[in-house]
């Protein structure tokens, strides 16, 4: 499948900070890419710099074939994008912002393309009301209805559920499957929320201090290790004191009174649970936990976490 | 381009802020008219008292052109105050409603963006000059009528006749669009600079004034600059009102004007096209 963006040994610094540290990956067409860091990770500084509103220290950026620095005006018209939260012009209406962004991408709409839009994502009965009287989720709204108004090849999605109720986030999330599955849209949809890209992408990035952590197939990357796993006990102290007892001694990640965290495989967890029921260990519960920050701790090794923990 | 250039305008002009300006105008032009239409003779008396010791002089002295040529003189020392707020506006504005990282996404070159931005803000600014020329000349004109143009300086006298006074008028708001564009294009190179349009509207202004006080101080040390500060070429318009006209210190004033309009747009357009967008 050809790629649709091709990033080589990409980094940008500000003064002594390395925002982003020799930042290789590239993206399939049709696919959707997770890109995932936390805050500061060096996600947005990518997506400018994707998007040609950061100049690169370094490296090269291939979009739809083409490099960016040569050919700007024509992959940014193939481009779509929201970046952080969707900042419009208040004073204006959605419509008048969805005319004006059009005509910036050098596309003439008609009146049916922009109500098929503000239908899309659910503004059709605020078509003519000032974007200032918006909510953060109307804008977000809004500003993908921008994005995609002039029918882009490729969506570069900013945090896009950011501010958006748990029906707001379901709604992008259906409508980033629908861009994806249905239309052959390929998207670049970056998160600090493990759950949320692990329900929409095909594949996924994740970044922390501008360097690569870990790059794949969703399925592949999360199928190759282990879980963090959340245990809850009547007495922590004694539940811990057993543990480290136990030949289950090396999984422990971070413990305090009010919970233990463990580093387990999948398939182990049902047999620790047994473990915790023979060793007569009161249990209130025992979960797989899925953040980003967990996952981080499944490509390192913990016994360093555990020790500065113990300390 | 043009597309670009309209979408500036109507951004322009359906902002309510950039009515302020000509609100401010028309308050300011109607207050001095309603004023010289109430008691403009006795004021008129007052001021003459010291010439007609010395003169016998008979006709009309407030007319529409006389009126005029105060509102000028008023108007433009205030005008670069408005033209700075809409000018320092323009990119910095932009950045602080968070809109300019979308606009830059789109496939439009910085270069033209810029151009179209400088644009917009030129036409607003001759409409301003435009808007403020139709209230004080014409409407002067029609309420005070028309007669010999008297104007006093500090060492003489001048007296134009009535049939040669309008050109110059056209030519001293021609000159003032040159002059009141210098103002708007330092606003729009600060307002690169900035990430909220307080700055460069205040930095604007401060420049003004800074170089309007070192044109008035006969200091020798800034004796030598004087020449190239734009403020002390920005109110040569008033030459048109000179008999007779002294065209070679007016177009030099002009040329200088021109060239601090290339610069600061042309070091805008450089500065921006490397910027990097972190707002």
């Amino acid at each position: 499948m050809p790629a649709i963006i091709r990033v080589q040994h990409l980094s940008k610094q500000f003064g002594e900070i390395n925002a982003v540290d020799d930042l290789s990956f590239s993206v399939d067409k049709g696919e959707v890419y997770g890109f995932l860091g936390q805050n500061g990770a060096g996600k947005s500084t990518t997506i400018r710099m994707l998007l040609t509103l950061i100049q690169p220290t370094g490296g090269t950026i291939e979009i739809l074939g083409l490099d960016l620095q040569k050919h700007r005006n024509e992959i940014l018209r193939q481009t779509g994008a929201i970046i952080e939260k969707p900042d419009l012009y208040k004073y204006l209406t959605a419509t008048e912002n969805l005319r004006l962004f059009a005509s910036m991408s050098g596309v003439k709409v008609s009146g049916k393309r922009i109500s098929e839009q503000l239908e899309m994502v659910g503004l059709a009965d605020r078509a003519n009301s000032k974007v200032k009287t918006f909510s953060q989720g109307m804008k977000q709204r809004l500003g993908i209805a921008i994005a995609l108004i002039h029918d882009p090849q490729l969506i570069v999605l900013d945090e896009p559920t950011n501010g958006l109720d748990p029906q707001g986030i379901a709604d992008v999330r259906n409508l980033v499957l629908h861009l994806s599955k249905n239309l052959g849209k390929t998207l670049f949809v970056s998160s600090h929320l493990l759950s949320e890209i692990e329900q929409v992408a095909d594949s996924m990035l994740i970044i922390d201090k501008g360097k690569k952590m870990a790059e794949g197939k969703v399925f592949e990357l999360f199928g190759s290790s282990g879980s963090i796993v959340e245990l809850k006990t009547n007495d922590n102290n004694e539940a811990i004191h057993k543990i480290m007892q136990s030949s289950w001694q090396n999984l422990i990640d971070k413990y305090d009174t009010d919970k233990i965290l463990l580093k387990l495989n999948k398939e182990d967890i049902a047999v620790f649970a047994r473990y915790l029921v023979d060793a007569d260990i009161a249990i209130q519960s025992l979960s797989a936990r899925h953040s980003l920050e967990d996952y981080f701790l499944t490509l390192t090794t913990s016994n360093q976490h555990v020790d500065a923990f113990k300390n | 381009m043009w597309t670009l250039l309209k979408i500036e305008l109507f951004k322009i002009f359906r902002r309510p802020r950039t009515y302020i300006a000509f609100a401010a105008i028309a308050a300011i032009i109607i207050l001095i008219q309603l004023a010289f239409y109430s008691d403009g003779e006795n004021f008129l008396q007052f001021g003459m008292q010291s010439l007609k010791e010395s003169f016998d002089i008979k006709g009309k002295i407030l007319s529409g052109y006389l009126v005029c040529f105060i509102i000028l003189q008023t108007l433009l020392i205030h005008v670069p105050l408005l033209i700075a707020l809409v000018a320092g506006d323009s990119i910095a504005g932009e950045a602080n409603m968070g809109t300019l990282r979308l606009l830059l996404t789109k496939p439009v070159s910085r270069t033209r963006f810029m151009f179209a931005k400088f644009l917009a803000t030129l036409i607003y600014t001759l409409l301003l000059l435009l808007f403020m020329a139709i209230l004080s000349l014409p409407v002067s004109l029609s309420v005070f009528g028309s007669s010999d143009l008297i104007i006093m300086k500090s060492e003489m006298v001048v007296i134009l006749d009535s049939h040669d006074v309008l050109w110059r008028y056209f030519a001293a708001f021609g000159f003032a669009a040159i002059a009141m564009t210098t103002v708007a294009s330092l606003a729009f190179l600060l307002s690169v600079f900035a990430e909220n349009s307080i700055g460069p509207i205040v930095a604007t202004m401060s420049v003004v004034i800074l170089f309007t006080i070192l044109t008035t101080m006969d200091i020798p040390l800034f004796n030598a600059v004087k020449p190239f500060l734009f403020t002390n070429h920005m109110l040569n318009w008033k030459g048109f009102f000179e008999e007779p006209v002294n065209y070679k210190s007016i177009f030099k004033s002009g040329l200088l004007l021109m060239g601090h309009i290339i610069m600061f747009v042309s070091a805008a357009i450089f500065v921006f096209r490397k910027k990097d967008i972190l707002s």
